[in-house]
């Protein structure tokens, strides 16, 4: 058994139901993120978790225990809210032995552990400073020591970078992963940003209208999206509409003209689809078995990548986005192009593209 | 632009006079207790009067006594209904006007009837029961201005985020009241203590027709008796409400935290 179930879990506020039967289990010492848009659910299913709120029906436990009717401070979890939620009457030592204190460690251990945990923050030395005289990256940094101190069971963080400038936001992100990694705590991360959750992640859900729509790693929600949601939510994609001509063999009749996707797909033949590619899977040339006649529309130097716009028969815009490699031409505007794609990396999702 | 600032110099001058004069006149006539100069023999009359000090010295025990029970029952209350009630606060709010409206002697004529030597709870027996009602009235009265500095200093802090912080580690109510939300809304405890205090020192029905000697009824008594002295008595009482203003002031720059903010 996971040593966090949740289970079949429903959660409605008056007459809307903002988690309908979410289950999941979450191993001991995994980072799992909960990533969706706003409405999506996820903080509710993280307070629910922490006891700020209880569910409809369903069942949570933590290490075989179950939490139905413990209240939020006997669960012995720790939270990282957005806004920090520090103190504003309390030093930041304060701040991080207020957990400490409430639990009755005595005074000598607290003031070590706090001394420990700043310093694992990078905050030696701050304990004297009162929360209004620190950034907002350094609030935040004390809301995680103040949160690990009382050391507990489960670390929840609530968007808690999502306050935060783009610098600041990057280096904590990896700096919360590597505390976590250190101190091997089960955390659950609930963000809007994919970046976040993918860089951060052991395993990501993705949610949608108070669904968990997939649940796994990073690279497999990327490359293996379930769901046309999490296919359009997960990075960029072109979207090419079609229909199945033959199922068994894998056609597909597009405004690209015929693809041949040399596997037998789960839906009859007849059904419209929507073939959907990752920009960097589209090659230019002949390296993919896919091949498609464009014509580019629009090209884009960043840098390290370049980004072209082109036009496939039909009429039909597809992004590519190619690693820039020195003595490599930049296609311009009006050129003729042929690019191609691998099937295997042609994802085929229910319904024609809006 | 400049036409502009002359006239609102001339309404600002109009408005000093006209808060100014009647005091300016008040200290000028309490000082001419003496026939043909001017003296501090009222101030001598009225401070070395015992009854003075009695009755006063009452009356901050009451305002004490006033401020501890309005804050043990407004600031759970006010915390409470930020945090979990908040369709109920326009109620809320609605009730701790009610005290403006309706008069004090309506309630010391409830408590009359309803705790007098006969009844079920006779409290108005016994001196220290009539003090206790007593408070529990200056509470009454004091209602709508400590929940309003109360519930505007709950308004700048996030108070349910603070809340489920404290209870995420490990903190239960009363910890949460006493280590996180009071310390927080200090200031505006303290603005509610001394705009209580105000009007317990000031208040006359109640003690009155409770019989009790607090400071208001020795003032009016005073006034019915003497000439200069109630102008004295006045003068005094100013002074120490423009103190409480001043403490505001001071207590209020005097934490540390709240700075920020400012």
């Amino acid at each position: 058994m996971s040593f966090i179930t949740l289970q079949n879990i429903q959660k409605s506020f008056g007459a809307t139901q903002v988690v309908r039967d979410f289950s999941l289990g979450i191993e001991k010492g995994e980072f799992i993120s909960l990533l969706g848009p706003s409405g999506c659910g996820k903080t509710t299913v993280l307070r629910m978790l922490a006891g700020f709120e209880g569910p409809t029906s369903g069942q949570i436990s933590i290490d075989g225990q179950d939490m139905t009717g413990l209240p939020a401070n006997r669960r012995r979890i720790g939270m990282v809210f957005q806004s920090y939620a520090l103190f504003p009457n309390l030093t930041v030592a304060e701040n991080v032995a207020f957990g400490l204190k409430v639990t009755g460690t005595p005074r000598s251990e607290a003031a070590k552990r706090v001394e420990e945990m700043l310093g694992m923050v990078g905050l030696g030395g701050f304990g004297a400073r009162y929360p209004f005289q620190l950034s907002g990256g350094q609030q935040q940094r004390v809301a995680l020591a103040r949160a690990i101190a009382p050391r507990p069971r489960v670390l929840l963080l609530d968007e808690p970078l999502s306050a935060l400038d783009a610098k600041i936001r990057i280096s904590l992100r990896s700096e919360i992963r590597a505390i976590q990694r250190e101190l091997g705590i089960t955390t659950l991360f609930v963000t809007h940003d994919q970046e976040e959750a993918m860089s951060m992640s052991d395993r990501v859900v993705v949610m949608y209208g108070g669904r968990a729509e997939q649940v796994g790693a990073p690279s497999e929600i990327y490359n293996r999206p379930a769901s046309r949601f999490v296919a359009e939510f997960i990075g960029s994609l072109n979207l090419l509409p079609g229909t199945i001509t033959d199922a068994a063999a894998g056609l597909v009749e597009t405004p690209a003209g015929a693809i041949a996707l040399g596997r037998t797909l789960d839906q009859p033949t007849g059904t419209p689809v929507s073939l959907a590619i990752r920009p960097e899977g589209l090659h230019m040339g002949y390296e993919g078995n896919v091949v498609l006649n464009t014509r580019v529309a629009d090209s884009e130097f960043l840098g390290s990548i370049i980004r072209l716009r082109v036009m496939t028969g039909g009429n039909m815009p597809l992004i590519i986005a190619r690693f820039n490699r020195e003595g490599q031409m930049v296609p311009q505007p009006g050129q003729d192009l042929t690019v191609s794609v691998n099937a295997s990396d042609i994802i085929v999702l229910d319904g024609r593209a809006a | 632009m400049k036409s502009g600032r002359l006239v609102s110099g001339l309404f600002f001058g109009l408005a000093c006079l006209y808060f100014l004069l009647p005091l300016v006149g008040t200290l000028e006539f309490s000082l001419r207790a003496r026939r043909g100069e001017y003296s501090l023999d009222a101030y001598r009359n009225v401070l070395g009067d015992p009854q003075f000090h009695q009755t006063i010295g009452y009356s901050f025990i009451l305002s004490m006594a006033t401020i501890v029970l309005g804050v043990l029952i407004i600031a759970p209350t006010a915390f409470w209904v930020r945090l979990k009630l908040p369709r109920l606060r326009p109620v809320v709010e609605f009730l701790t006007l009610m005290p403006l409206v309706i008069p004090p002697i309506v309630i010391v004529f409830g408590y009359i009837r309803l705790y007098n030597t006969s009844s079920w709870l006779p409290l108005l027996g016994s001196s220290a029961g009539s003090d206790f009602l007593l408070v529990c009235g200056y509470a009454t009265l004091s209602l709508p201005y400590m929940y309003r500095a109360i519930d505007t200093g709950l308004r700048a802090i996030d108070v349910s985020t603070l809340t489920e912080a404290a209870q995420s580690l490990g903190a239960g109510w009363v910890t949460i009241m006493a280590k996180v939300i009071l310390p927080n809304i200090l200031v505006a405890i303290l603005s509610g203590a001394f705009l209580t205090f105000a009007i317990v020192i000031g208040e006359y029905v109640l003690a009155a027709l409770l019989n009790r000697p607090a400071f208001g009824p020795y003032m009016v008594w005073m006034g019915g008796n003497k000439a200069y002295e109630p102008a004295a008595l006045a003068v005094v009482a100013f002074a120490i409400t423009w103190a409480s203003m001043g403490l505001i002031q001071l207590f209020s720059r005097f934490s540390k935290h709240t700075q920020a903010r400012r």
